[in-house]
């Protein structure tokens, strides 16, 4: 019984000293945890991106997406730090969901230097949107109502309170100097729909959200949008909505969708998925699925995606702590 | 004219060859479970639910696989009430009232024929009913703000007693403890965490899903191992089928008025099939008199409450997929299935996800001409089929809700739940105490919640917000009646159910 082992393990020392020599090389197969059940937007990412990596031949197999739901993120998480560590043919969906419970600890205390943050594929953009009768025609005149009344306009939106969609109404009440950012009302419900629907029926005064959640009443002629949080207009059908810094009003809001590795992957494995990362953006598929989804142009990989990362972590627990929700 | 449109778009969704495949494993599925006598509907729908995760199906073809399990089930309920004077489920008593004579007198084939054809009458009447009501119910969408949804959702509870209740105390204890599990998780008005003791896994909170599974199929199983029921329901014999267009003709007024009975009961939340079989029948026996021959094989009698309770369970759907307030135990579960499938029933469901209810729609109506083809030329395979020992069944049902569990979010711990939830549930039911409250108590309660916080949170503080609109007000009076008629009606109702079947049992032994 002994002999074989040792065997094995000499036999594996070598394979291990062989693959550090040479370049990364993919293994043939990936996998890809989707942190939510199917159907939702990190579901999205990995069954897109899988599929782009597979066409394009990055990798020669399938890449499998693995759904782990639990704690908007935090249990996949969890796993990916404790249990994977090092494993190279892995990679995790994350949008700013991620980055923002990151932020407010809510992830059992775990950080974002836990794992190696890979880039971005794309993003969709915060939009403060009212009820087509609204009163308020600009970014400007709804915030200067707050201004005077800060309870005078109720925000609502799919995201828990001090969840993304909560933050970007502070972010731009900040940006345009409103003070006394706990005061402002956010009423969250269990999706962006669901939130618009109660803004037109005249509920609630304001969405916020995500400006693909609200093409669809935008064309009804249901909602106006106030203001858009990207820095330019949008392409396409968006093209006809402001951006908050037309009105003067600093507040950029990216929903950027893209991916972490485990923590002790090989350098070259770390390059080669950011280069691949790089290599997707680029590519005529990913634009057509880019297109056929509503995602607006973001790319940010290695480096710059891992510094961008840290920052919005930190912004965000800078507001979080300024409106009261961590300490 | 738009809804006709949408009819067309919802067969597009039910023809695929895939979704026509699931429709008839369902249907197939559900015949099979409505006849096996103790394994209602609501457990038929409880135990597939893993099936349809592990299968990864899409939310359309899992909702299509579970609806004509459904629909199933009220069809199968019948055969072996027909045929052992057992009733497959709780809304297949009445027919045991007239089709067990039948099948005594040797018109066992007749029987299941006509019930079959009363069935599918009633299906199909229902769902028609529900393809004009349900896009009208959902036109008052916006008018629902969260001081609405409260209404709509103490609605719901008020009504309880309508559905389960034999005992109120019990009633609201089961629904108090689904409450209390459903608190669980962080609570996304404040985004604070609410009894998670920081384990990761629970910040979500509890999965209503594993717990019906486990509460209903797992339950089922120890209950099973309890009562060492080993071999199969007794042996029956079928005869010859030998039934004439007259034969047809005479019950189609009495199916008619069936349906028509089971579908408003359906609508009405709290009511169920049980009660649209109950009213059929005891409203035929009386208009046709003294002429009919009720209680000694009359196939009105079969057929009455067959149109019945299958319009009542098509009707159940109105209320569940307009308003998100289940009609009945099953709709409860189907409920559960499509809130788990990131699908959030109520007003919006119609506009936001059109392509699904429609062909969901479209696959009723299908699945109910399947089911007819099914149980009339195919009914000695059901019938062989009752006499398959439950010792090989359950193992497999457990293996169906374990996989299936386990392939939802790959979590071991989600099996450790489930079978503690199945060890609650056979404690429940030791204890008389319902389940189905328990689960809409999960699913209702944090929407109530929410609902009710939004609505303070809007008139900052203010009460009277709860009862400032005419719709509020209306539902809240529905509500109140919910709340009471149950309690003065349905014991009298309930009396004279077991009051009919009592003289049916000691008129036979008179025999």
């Amino acid at each position: 019984m002994q002999r074989p082992i040792r065997k094995l393990l000499l036999a594996s020392s070598l394979v291990f000293a062989a693959s550090q020599s040479y370049a990364f090389e993919p293994s043939r197969t990936a996998e890809c945890i989707a942190p939510a059940n199917p159907g939702g937007g990190w579901d999205f990412t990995c069954r897109s991106v899988g599929k782009v990596l597979t066409d394009l031949k990055y990798i020669e197999g399938n890449v499998q997406t693995v759904n782990m739901p639990g704690a908007g993120g935090g249990v996949a998480f969890a796993h990916t730090v404790s249990k994977r560590e090092g494993d190279e043919s892995l990679i995790v969906a994350a949008s700013t969901a991620t980055t923002t419970r990151l932020a407010q600890g809510q992830f059992a205390g775990l950080n974002s230097d836990q794992v190696r943050w890979v880039g971005a594929l794309g993003a969709d953009y915060g939009v403060i949107a009212v009820a087509s009768d609204s009163p308020y025609k600009s970014l400007n005149e709804l915030f200067a109502a707050i201004k005077e009344e800060p309870t005078s306009v109720k925000f609502g939106g799919g995201s828990a309170a001090g969840g993304w969609d909560h933050l970007k109404v502070l972010i731009a009440a900040k940006a345009d100097g409103v003070e006394n950012l706990p005061k402002i009302k956010y009423l969250a419900y269990n999706g962006g729909a669901e939130a618009i629907t109660q803004v037109v029926g005249g509920h609630i005064q304001a969405f916020t959200g995500d400006v693909s959640e609200v093409l669809g009443f935008v064309e009804s002629g249901d909602l106006r949008v106030l203001a858009v949080m990207s820095e330019e207009r949008l392409p396409g059908e968006y093209a006809g909505m402001p951006t908050a810094v037309e009105q003067g009003i600093q507040a950029i809001a990216p929903n950027w969708r893209g991916f972490y590795l485990p923590a002790g992957i090989s350098d070259d494995a770390y390059n080669w998925w950011t280069e691949t990362v790089d290599g997707i953006y680029a590519s005529d598929e990913w634009k057509a699925v880019m297109q056929q989804n509503g995602l607006m142009p973001f790319h940010k990989s290695g480096e710059e995606f891992t510094t961008f990362v840290n920052q919005q972590v930190q912004d965000i627990r800078d507001l979080s702590i300024e409106i009261g929700l961590i300490k | 004219m738009e809804t006709i449109s949408y009819l067309l778009q919802g067969f597009a969704v039910a023809l695929t060859p895939e979704n026509l495949m699931f429709a008839a494993i369902g249907a197939m599925l559900g015949t099979l479970i409505g006849a096996l006598p103790g394994l209602g509907p609501a457990n038929g729908v409880a135990i597939l639910i893993p099936l349809a995760f592990s299968l990864g199906l899409s939310p359309a073809s899992s909702l299509i696989l579970l609806t004509a399990v459904y629909a199933g089930a009220m069809y199968g309920g019948r055969i072996s009430s027909i045929l052992l004077n057992i009733p497959g489920d709780e809304p297949a008593m009445m027919t045991t009232l007239d089709g067990y004579p039948m099948a005594m007198k040797g018109k066992a084939a007749e029987a299941l024929a006509i019930s079959a054809i009363a069935s599918f009458i009633g299906s199909l009447l229902a769902t028609i009913g529900l393809i004009i009501l349900a896009p009208i119910l959902a036109r008052f969408a916006l008018q629902f703000g969260p001081a609405e949804y409260f209404a709509l959702f103490s609605l719901a509870f008020a009504t309880l007693g309508g559905i389960t209740g034999k005992n109120p105390v019990k009633t609201i204890v089961a629904a108090a403890l689904g409450l209390m599990i459903a608190t669980v998780g962080v609570d996304i008005t404040t985004g604070n965490q609410r009894y998670t003791y920081n384990i990761l896994e629970l910040y979500e909170g509890v999965d209503f899903i594993i717990a019906i599974v486990g509460l209903f199929a797992i339950s089922e199983l120890l209950f099973f191992i309890e009562k060492h029921i080993g071999e199969g329901a007794g042996r029956a014999t079928l005869n010859k089928l030998n039934l004439k267009m007259k034969d047809i003709i005479e019950i189609l007024p009495t199916s008619l008025r069936g349906s028509l009975l089971g579908f408003v009961s359906g609508v009405l939340p709290g009511a169920g099939a049980s009660l649209g079989s109950f009213i059929s029948y005891t409203l035929e026996k009386r208009i046709v008199g003294e002429k009919g021959n009720f209680g000694e094989g009359d196939p009105r009698g079969v057929a009455a409450p067959e149109a019945g309770n299958n319009a009542a369970a098509n009707g159940a759907l109105v209320p569940m997929l307009t308003l998100g307030v289940p009609g009945s135990g099953t709709t409860a579960v189907l409920l559960a299935m499509l809130i788990s499938l990131n699908i959030q029933p109520g007003p919006m469901l119609f506009q936001q996800n059109a392509e699904l209810v429609w062909g969901v729609i479209a696959a009723l109506l299908v699945g109910n001409i399947m089911l007819l083809l099914l149980n009339i030329p195919m009914v000695g395979v059901f019938v062989k089929l009752l006499s398959i020992p439950p010792k090989y069944l359950m193992p497999v049902v457990t293996l169906v809700a374990a996989v299936g569990i386990y392939s939802i979010s790959n979590s071991a711990l989600d099996l450790y739940f489930m079978v503690g939830f199945g060890l609650l549930g056979y404690l429940l039911r030791k204890l008389d105490v319902p389940l189905v409250p328990v689960i809409l108590g999960m699913l209702l309660g944090p929407e109530m919640e929410r609902n009710l916080r939004h609505a303070l949170s809007i008139s900052d503080g203010d009460w009277r917000i709860l009862f400032s609109s005419g719709l509020s007000i209306g539902i809240w009076i529905v509500a109140f009646l919910g709340l009471a008629l149950p309690y003065i009606i349905g014991p009298v109702l309930r009396r004279r159910m077991e009051r009919a079947r009592a003289r049916l049992e000691v008129e036979e032994e008179g025999d």
